[in-house]
C-alpha cells in the first residue's frame, strides 16, 4: 500500500528543506516528496491519505536520553510502556540508558531490550551500554561484543565516572573502535549529597545545594580528554551557564564534543522546588535564571546540539516523600516537543532548529540514516504546531506520572507517528 | 483574633501580627508556669503526639512540660522506637497516628520540609519541631518573645547572629523572625558556613568577627556542631574559638545593654565563654523557660482553647 502525505510543511534541517510538499510513502519507505505525482504511481485511490495541512511533516523525533527501567524496575516503566510513550510524543526513535539491573554491561541484557522492542514495533531502540562492568567505574565493559549486540553508545549515565583515568582509558578505548562516550558530568564530591540548586532557593529551603561547578568542572575535564584522546565524547543533560561556555570554547577549537539538554532545564528554574516539590528534583538539578537563559542561549548558537528529554519514571511511592528522600528525575518524552515548542513560540528557537536538535542533530551524532526525502526509511512525525492542550496525566501511556508539567496549557504538539512507513500513533 | 493557618511550619507563614498575638498569648500562660500548682484544665481531654525523628531532650521536654501544664495528654514517639525501623514511610506513620484522633501533631524531622510534606496531607494541625536546617518556629518565637521582655520591642534592634549559618535551622528561622520583626539582622561566621544567596532572608553578611559584634543589641551564638570538621567546614576548635567565640572583652564593643543568646545545648569554651555565658548579659536560661510558654500558646491556640472557654 501506498501512504500519502499531502499538504504538509516538509522540514527536515538534513536537506536544508522547508517547503510545501506531497509525501509519498510505500512498504517501509519514502518513494517521494514533492507535489508532483511520482512517475509510475496510477491508482490514486488507493492510497491511504493523510491530510497534513497546516501541519509539519518532519523527520522522526529521536530522544538520545531515556530510561526504560527494564530489565530490573518494571513497576516504574517497561519498554512497552516507555515506547508507547516514546510514539505518543512523537518519538520514533530512543536511546535507553544502562542503569536497569542487571546493568546494560552485557550483550544478553543488550539483546534482551532489543529482542522486547523489536517484538512491539512501535519506536526504534537504541541500547547505550555501561563503560563501566556494573556502572562501578573499575573495570571497562566489553564495547565490542555490546556494539556487536546493538549497543550504540556507551554512558555510566547516573553513576558519573569520578576517575580521570579512568575515563581517559574508556575515550581512548572507544575511539578505537569507532565509539563514542555520553558522559554525565558531576563530582559528586563537590555536589556533597545536595538534592538541588545551590543558591537564594536552597538557603531558604534549608535544603543542601549543588554547586554549578560540580558539573561544569566534569564538563571541563571530558573536554580535556576528549582532545587528548581524539574521541568523540557528548556531554549529556547540561544545565549550567559554566558549562554551556565551556562547550562552546571547545567547539571553536575544533575538539570533538557535542551537547544535549533537557526540556526541563529550559522551561523551569530552582524555584519550581518551592514548596519542596518532588517533581521538580533531579540531577543535575533545575538551576537559576541566568543558567536557563544560557541553556536557550547555547540551543539557539548551536552550542548545545540536542535536546534530549533525559526521561526518568519513577513510582509514587518514591516521589511522594521527604524532599531529601525522593529519587531524581522526571518523566519527559510525552512533553519534550510541546515544550521546545514553547521556544518557538516565544521566538526563543526556530522551528527548524528544534526539529534539528531533536531529530537531525541526535542521528548525526548517533549515526543513523533519517530525512524526509526518497529512498530512506520512513521514520516520520507530523506536528500540529498551533494545537492548545492541558497537559493531562491520564492521557499519557508511561507507567510513572512524575512530572511537574501536569496541568500546564500547551501549544503544539505531535499528532501523527511513522516508524518504518507504519503509522505507530495517529491522531489524525 | 485567631490564626489563619491550620498548622504553624515556619516563621515565615505567620504574619507580624499573628506573631505578636502568640507571644501576647505566651506571656499570660508563662504566669502558669510561676504557680505552685502549675496546672490548667484548659486542653483537658485533648491528645498531643509528638513524633520526634532526631534526638533532642529541650525541645521534647519543653514541648512534653507546655502540653501537660495545660492538661492535654501527651504521647511521646521516637524514631527508633517506631515502626520507622521497619521502614514505614512517613507518610503511612503519621496517617497512622491521625487515625487516633490527636488533636496536634508535633513533628521534629530531619528533613527539610517534611513538616510541609505531612501537612498537605493530614487535617490535624502539624507544628514543626525543628526540620532538617529549614525552620524551628516554636524557637525563633520564643526567641522573639525573649528580647521583646527585655527591649520592649524588636523595631529597629541590631541583632548579630554567630556561627554555622548553613547548617542551621535555627539561624534561618530568627533572621526570618527578627527581620519580620522589625531588626536589622547580620550574620557572621567562616565563609564555610555561610550559606550561599543568605541575603535573600534580608540579613547582611559580615566576616570580621569584631565589625559584627560593634555595636550590637543583641549577639545570638549558635552551637558548633561537633562532627562539622569531617567536612572541612573548620580546621579545628580552638582556632574556631580564637576568631569567632565570643567572650566579655567583645561585649565592651557592643550596646552597653547587649544581651547574650544561644539556642543551647552550649559548648563552653568553643562559641562561647564561661564568663560570656554566665554573665548579666546573658539569658540564655530566660530563653528555656520562655520555650514552655510558648509552646503552650501554640498548643492553646492550635487546639482550639478559645471556643472551649467561650
Amino acid at each position: 500500500m501506498i501512504i500519502k502525505i499531502i499538504g504538509g510543511r516538509v522540514i527536515d534541517p538534513g536537506q536544508n528543506i522547508d517547503e510545501i510538499s506531497d509525501v509519498y510513502i510505500k512498504n517501509d519507505k519514502i518513494i517521494h516528496v514533492g507535489l508532483s505525482k511520482p512517475a509510475g504511481i496510477e491508482r490514486e485511490k488507493d492510497f491511504k491519505i493523510i491530510d497534513a495541512s497546516n501541519k509539519i511533516v518532519s523527520p522522526g523525533l529521536i530522544d538520545m536520553h531515556v530510561h526504560l527501567r527494564e530489565p530490573g524496575h518494571e513497576y516504574k516503566e517497561t519498554i512497552e510502556t516507555g515506547c508507547r510513550a516514546a510514539v505518543h510524543g512523537g518519538f520514533t526513535a530512543i536511546c535507553c540508558m544502562p542503569n536497569t539491573n542487571p546493568v546494560n554491561d552485557n550483550k544478553e541484557v543488550t539483546e534482551y531490550i532489543l529482542k522486547k522492542a523489536g517484538d512491539l514495533n512501535l519506536s526504534r531502540v537504541y541500547p547505550v551500554a555501561s563503560i563501566s562492568c556494573g556502572l562501578l567505574g573499575k573495570k571497562l565493559s566489553e564495547f565490542s561484543h555490546l556494539k556487536e549486540a546493538g549497543a550504540i553508545a556507551f554512558s555510566d549515565d547516573g553513576h558519573p565516572v569520578e576517575s580521570s583515568l579512568f575515563m581517559r582509558r574508556a575515550l581512548e578505548y572507544a575511539g578505537g573502535m569507532g565509539l563514542f562516550i555520553i558522559s554525565h558530568c558531576e563530582d559528586l564530591e563537590l555536589a556533597d549529597h545536595g538534592v538541588m540548586n545551590e543558591g537564594d532557593v536552597s538557603t531558604l529551603l534549608g535544603l543542601s545545594g549543588i554547586a554549578n561547578e560540580s558539573e561544569s568542572i566534569m564538563v571541563m575535564r571530558d573536554i580535556a580528554l576528549s582532545k587528548l584522546t581524539k574521541t568523540h565524547v557528548h556531554i549529556a543533560h547540561v544545565s549550567t551557564k559554566e558549562s554551556v561556555i565551556a562547550i562552546g570554547h571547545a567547539k571553536a577549537a575544533g575538539i570533538s564534543v557535542t551537547a544535549e539538554t533537557a526540556p526541563h532545564y529550559f522551561t523551569l528554574t530552582d524555584k519550581a522546588v518551592l514548596g519542596y516539590n518532588t517533581n521538580a528534583k533531579m540531577n543535575p538539578p533545575l538551576r537559576s535564571d541566568e543558567d536557563r537563559e544560557a541553556v536557550i542561549g547555547g540551543l539557539f548558537d548551536n552550542t548545545i546540539d540536542v535536546i534530549a528529554t533525559d526521561h526518568a519514571p519513577h513510582a509514587v511511592i518514591e516521589k511522594e516523600l521527604e524532599f531529601d528522600l525522593a529519587q531524581n528525575g522526571i518523566i519527559g518524552l510525552e512533553t519534550s516537543l510541546s515544550l521546545g515548542l514553547k521556544l518557538v513560540h516565544e521566538n526563543r528557537l526556530t522551528l527548524f532548529a528544534l526539529i534539528e536538535k531533536m531529530s537531525t542533530n541526535p542521528a548525526k551524532i548517533l549515526g543513523l540514516e533519517t530525512g524526509v526525502r526518497p529512498g530512506i526509511i520512513a521514520d516520520i512525525t507530523i506536528i500540529d504546531p498551533d494545537l492548545n492542550y492541558t497537559v493531562c496525566l491520564k492521557d499519557f501511556y508511561s507507567l510513572s506520572k512524575n512530572t511537574p508539567f501536569d496541568g500546564w496549557q500547551l501549544k503544539g504538539r505531535a499528532v501523527l507517528t511513522m516508524v518504518g512507513g507504519k503509522i505507530v500513533y495517529s491522531e489524525l | 483574633m485567631q490564626l489563619r493557618n491550620k498548622d504553624i511550619l515556619d516563621i515565615a507563614s505567620l504574619l507580624p501580627e499573628e506573631i505578636n498575638f502568640i507571644l501576647d498569648t505566651a506571656e499570660k500562660m508563662k504566669d502558669i508556669s510561676k504557680r505552685p500548682i502549675k496546672k490548667v484544665p484548659t486542653l483537658r481531654g485533648k491528645t498531643i503526639f509528638l513524633v520526634f525523628f532526631e534526638p533532642s531532650t529541650r525541645t521534647r521536654l519543653s514541648f512534653d512540660v507546655a502540653a501537660k501544664r495545660l492538661s492535654a495528654d501527651v504521647i511521646s514517639m521516637t524514631a527508633s522506637s517506631s515502626s520507622v525501623v521497619k521502614g514505614e514511610s512517613l507518610l503511612d506513620t503519621v496517617k497512622n497516628l491521625e487515625s487516633m484522633n490527636p488533636d496536634i501533631i508535633v513533628l521534629r524531622h530531619f528533613c527539610s520540609g517534611a513538616p510541609h510534606f505531612i501537612s498537605k496531607r493530614l487535617s490535624v494541625p502539624v507544628i514543626n519541631a525543628g526540620d532538617g536546617m529549614h525552620d524551628h518556629p516554636s524557637q525563633s518565637l520564643l526567641d522573639l518573645m525573649t528580647i521583646r521582655e527585655n527591649k520592649g520591642s524588636l523595631k529597629g534592634l541590631r541583632i548579630t547572629i554567630i556561627g554555622d549559618i548553613a547548617h542551621s535551622r535555627v539561624a534561618r528561622a530568627d533572621i526570618t523572625g527578627f527581620i519580620k520583626m522589625g531588626a536589622y539582622v547580620v550574620v557572621c561566621g567562616p565563609p564555610t558556613m555561610i550559606p550561599k544567596g543568605i541575603e535573600v532572608l534580608g540579613c547582611r553578611v559580615e566576616t570580621d568577627f569584631s565589625k559584627a559584634v560593634k555595636g550590637a543589641d543583641v549577639i545570638m551564638v549558635l552551637r558548633l556542631q561537633k562532627e562539622r570538621q569531617k567536612h572541612f567546614l573548620l580546621s579545628s576548635e580552638r582556632e574556631y574559638n580564637k576568631v569567632y567565640g565570643l567572650s566579655l572583652k567583645h561585649i565592651e564593643n557592643a550596646d552597653q545593654d547587649v544581651l547574650i543568646m544561644h539556642p543551647g545545648p552550649v559548648n563552653r569554651g568553643v562559641e562561647i565563654s564561661n564568663d560570656a555565658a554566665d554573665s548579666p548579659f546573658s539569658i540564655i536560661l530566660d530563653q528555656v523557660t520562655n520555650g514552655v510558654a510558648v509552646r503552650m500558646a501554640l498548643f492553646y491556640l492550635l487546639a482550639g482553647g478559645i471556643k472551649d472557654d467561650n
